[in-house]
């Protein structure tokens, strides 16, 4: 099966290369463009094979295949033995050729959108960079690999920290995003090689660039998701190079969102656009790096392969160098002359990108510095969360800030006394709201007065447009709907963040069975510790009753201990609530049958990811917008400069 | 001026601000938050910094953890199998991968020649970096299993 594997991919990669060759030579050529298709389509079914076959050599426990030896385990319960397949370096590349074949193949399904010269373009680009994983691939990591005849009788198990719920979805989503910028990087250079740059082709590109980014909006999500519940701290973020690696290419994906609104709607920020789509697919590459290289030591950087890294840093240093040599060639000519003023969407947008940039320079020097101070210098130096935090706070305030006005803001100019007035109505309501809110909550640092005002109102001024709009003509477009609920969703991450961070009461102590711990004004009673079985772990798991007031619950928190590498695991209990979590872990096991006991009580965290999962939602939303639906008329029409005209209201 | 070209104006000096602002702030943060890391012989030779917080590492000393009665704190010695070796206290929760023979980097200040106060244990929590004694107890382990 694994041979199968193997050949397949092989000839996915052959396949990829042909397409390649036929988008760039016959560009022009509708007749070959379908065979394009047919060739894409092979392309994907042989990557699903392959990817099928390593799955299956999973699920039939076969470990003389080296990577199935290494990542699982004969006790290994089938769902995981499944998540298995993803939860290394080569398996998960293989998983990222998949999705790549994917997206490219979805491509091919809306051809009909886009002119030939531009689509054949857009999926050799597309093949091109397939061409470059599956070799990466077959040559430095082979999944497929045998142990013959040294062939272990069983596997050394999947780390248990990926044996988890979260790490069955989390990094398929991350896969899915981070490989789904190469869409409108294809485009990009599609566009540059055409010479094409105008407010269709960003019509073109948005859909793409929402898909990709809701999904890289999840996986980041669900990475902290679980960070919090399976590492047994109770962080959600860490600022982890790995961490770092997907927020990067998020940053710019972000940015590139913004930015290709105003080039589709007003022609504008023509080559700025082109450099983000761009620099997002190059930051997922060196993500790539970044988590693949060794470079790092951190907690999921699972391959350390010098091999690989270079490889990596080479195909890096090919896609982007020969894209930024084709971007000072032609982007020149892109330079547009569209006036706008201070109180316009269009200068918000430039708010938003500039925030965006600094966000992302701030996380890439805090990533790379220590990294070059290492090879530089030898001695090694870390930046700890406080750095970023120092920056994040106030860019991520400014942000806030700016986004509360962009239901008042036009296109061009908006009048001042207009601004004013909202400014008036919504500022009171938001300004009473998170009186209220800071009441409560009674935070003592200033800037969580302020990230909650900010919040807070975000959302009034969403929510009343939203509403008011709705009143006038219940049909309003879904791009307009989906931004104002990711606004929305960025508020509710804000006010998360702001709350969780300055409220979590965090207490680590040492408890004999019997006793009682006060925790946020509950009681948290300690049961005792009893030793329970799972599939292939065995482990010890504490009884909490906690009262808070009227209400009782219990949490198991567990001390695993797994059969197949001995590897110690700390599972937390957490009573979820909206409002706030409870979370209790277990430490070690003291003297006299004692504990040591971490114990959490955080307000409001789960904000933060359903903030961001909204967002991610109001993504998606908007690629359903009619317009984008409308452009199979258009495909052929001549090359325009002038903006469409959107359905977006205010125009 | 016309107004595309204040609008360009705007654009730089808006831009050049930024970029002295935050340049000018990434090295204060800089200063700040960047912890050195140290190996045990530079922590046992002086050259590490007393009373700053830096990062040091090492292996666990086979039977050095000790633990506080009735507290929470532990005391371990951290050694690079060369001769050096420095003496840390910590009061607090030991990462899962903790165990002596493990290497793990502490975070805190050196109070005094060779002894270190942490206020953060980390373990490398992969499993790819057991000890070899550990690998292979967990070959027999799987296939007892």
């Amino acid at each position: 099966m694994a041979e199968f594997g193997h050949f397949s991919l092989t000839l996915a990669g052959v396949m990829a290369f042909v397409t390649a060759i036929l988008g760039y030579v016959r560009s022009d050529d509708e007749h070959w463009a379908a065979h394009i298709g047919s060739l894409v389509l092979g392309t994907f079914v042989f990557a699903s094979i392959s990817f099928v076959a390593l799955v299956w050599s999973f699920l039939q426990d076969d470990f003389s295949v080296a990577y199935v030896a290494n990542h699982s385990n004969s006790l290994l319960p089938w769902y995981y033995k499944i998540s298995a397949t993803w939860g290394g370096h080569e398996g998960s590349f293989v998983l990222w050729i998949l999705f790549l074949c994917a997206w490219t193949l979805l491509v091919v399904l809306r051809r009909h959108n886009y002119p030939v010269q531009i689509y054949t373009r857009v999926i050799a680009t597309l093949a091109l960079l397939n061409v470059g994983f599956i070799c990466f691939c077959l040559f430095t990591s082979d999944p497929f690999e045998r142990l013959i005849p040294m062939t272990p009788a069983d596997g050394a198990d999947l780390n248990p920290l990926l044996q988890d719920f979260g790490l069955i979805v989390h990094p398929p989503m991350l896969y899915a995003g981070y490989v789904g910028l190469a869409v409108p990087f294809a485009f990009a250079i599609a566009a540059l090689l055409e010479n094409r740059v105008d407010a269709l082709w960003a019509r073109w590109v948005r859909p793409w660039t929402n898909g990709c980014w809701a999904c890289l909006t999840v996986g980041i999500t669900l990475g902290s998701w679980w960070a919090y519940y399976e590492l047994g701290w109770g962080g959600w973020w860490f600022w982890d190079p790995s961490e770092n690696a997907s927020f990067m290419p998020w940053l710019a994906a972000t940015a590139l969102l913004h930015s290709v609104a105003v080039t589709e709607k007003r022609g504008a920020f023509k080559s700025w656009t082109l450099l983000l789509a761009i620099s997002g697919f190059s930051l997922s590459l060196l993500g790539g790096f970044i988590i693949r290289s060794g470079v790092l030591t951190s907690v999921h950087a699972f391959a350390v392969d010098p091999e690989r890294g270079l490889y990596i840093l080479i195909f890096l240093g090919i896609v982007v160098g020969s894209s930024l040599l084709l971007y000072a060639q032609r982007a020149g000519a892109y330079s547009s002359q569209v006036s706008y003023r201070f109180l316009s969407r269009e200068f918000f947008m430039l708010i938003n990108n500039a925030v965006l940039m600094l966000s992302l320079a701030v996380v890439m020097w805090g990533t790379l510095s220590p990294m070059g101070y290492e090879a530089l210098t030898d001695g090694k130096i870390s930046l700890g969360p406080p750095f970023f935090n120092r920056f994040f706070v106030p860019l991520m305030l400014v942000l806030g800030v700016a986004i509360t006005l962009v239901p008042v803001l036009n296109w061009k100019r908006t009048r001042g006394d207009r601004v004013l007035s909202f400014l008036k109505r919504e500022g009171v309501i938001a300004l009473v709201v998170s009186a209220l809110i800071a009441f409560v909550v009674r935070p003592d640092v200033i800037t969580v007065v302020i990230g909650i005002l900010v919040a807070v109102w975000i959302m009034v001024t969403h929510v009343l447009d939203l509403f008011g709009r709705l009143r006038k003509n219940s049909r309003q477009p879904l791009s307009y709907v989906g931004m104002t609920i990711a606004h929305f969703g960025f508020a509710c991450s804000i006010l998360g963040v702001a709350i969780t961070s300055s409220q979590s009461v965090e207490k680590d102590v040492r408890m004999v069975p019997q006793e009682e711990a006060m925790l946020a004004g509950m009681s948290v009673h300690f049961n005792g510790v009893t030793q329970v079985r799972g599939p292939n772990y065995v482990a010890q798991q504490g009884l909490f009753v906690v009262r808070d007031g009227d209400s009782t619950f219990e949490l198991r928190p567990e001390k695993r201990r797994y059969l197949a590498g001995g590897a110690i695991m700390t599972e937390a209990g957490i009573n979820p609530g909206l409002l706030a979590d409870t979370y209790i872990a277990l430490g070690e096991p003291l003297e006299d049958g004692a504990w040591a006991v971490r114990m959490h009580h955080k307000p409001m965290v789960r904000w933060v990811w359903l903030g961001a999962l909204l967002m991610a939602f109001g993504g998606i939303l908007a690629i359903f917008d009619v317009r984008y639906r409308r452009l199979r008329a258009r495909a052929n029409s001549t090359s325009s400069d002038a903006p469409l005209s959107g359905r977006l209201v205010r125009e | 001026m016309n107004p595309v070209r204040k609008n360009r104006l705007y654009m730089t000096v808006f831009i050049l601000v930024a970029v002295t602002g935050v340049v000018t702030m990434l090295m204060l943060a800089m200063e700040e938050n960047l912890n050195m890391f140290y190996p045990p012989d530079k922590i046992v030779s002086g050259e590490a910094p007393r009373g700053k917080t830096i990062r040091a590492g090492g292996m666990v000393m086979d039977g050095s953890v000790r633990r506080i009665p009735n507290s929470l704190g532990v005391e371990f010695t951290l050694t690079d199998h060369q001769g050096s070796e420095f003496f840390v206290d910590y009061t607090g929760i030991l990462p899962d991968l903790f165990r002596e023979g493990q290497g793990v980097l502490v975070r805190g200040e050196l109070r005094q020649a060779g002894r270190f106060a942490a206020v953060e244990v980390l373990a490398k929590h992969d499993e790819n970096y057991m000890p070899p004694e550990l690998l292979d107890l967990a070959q027999e382990g799987g296939s007892s299993g």
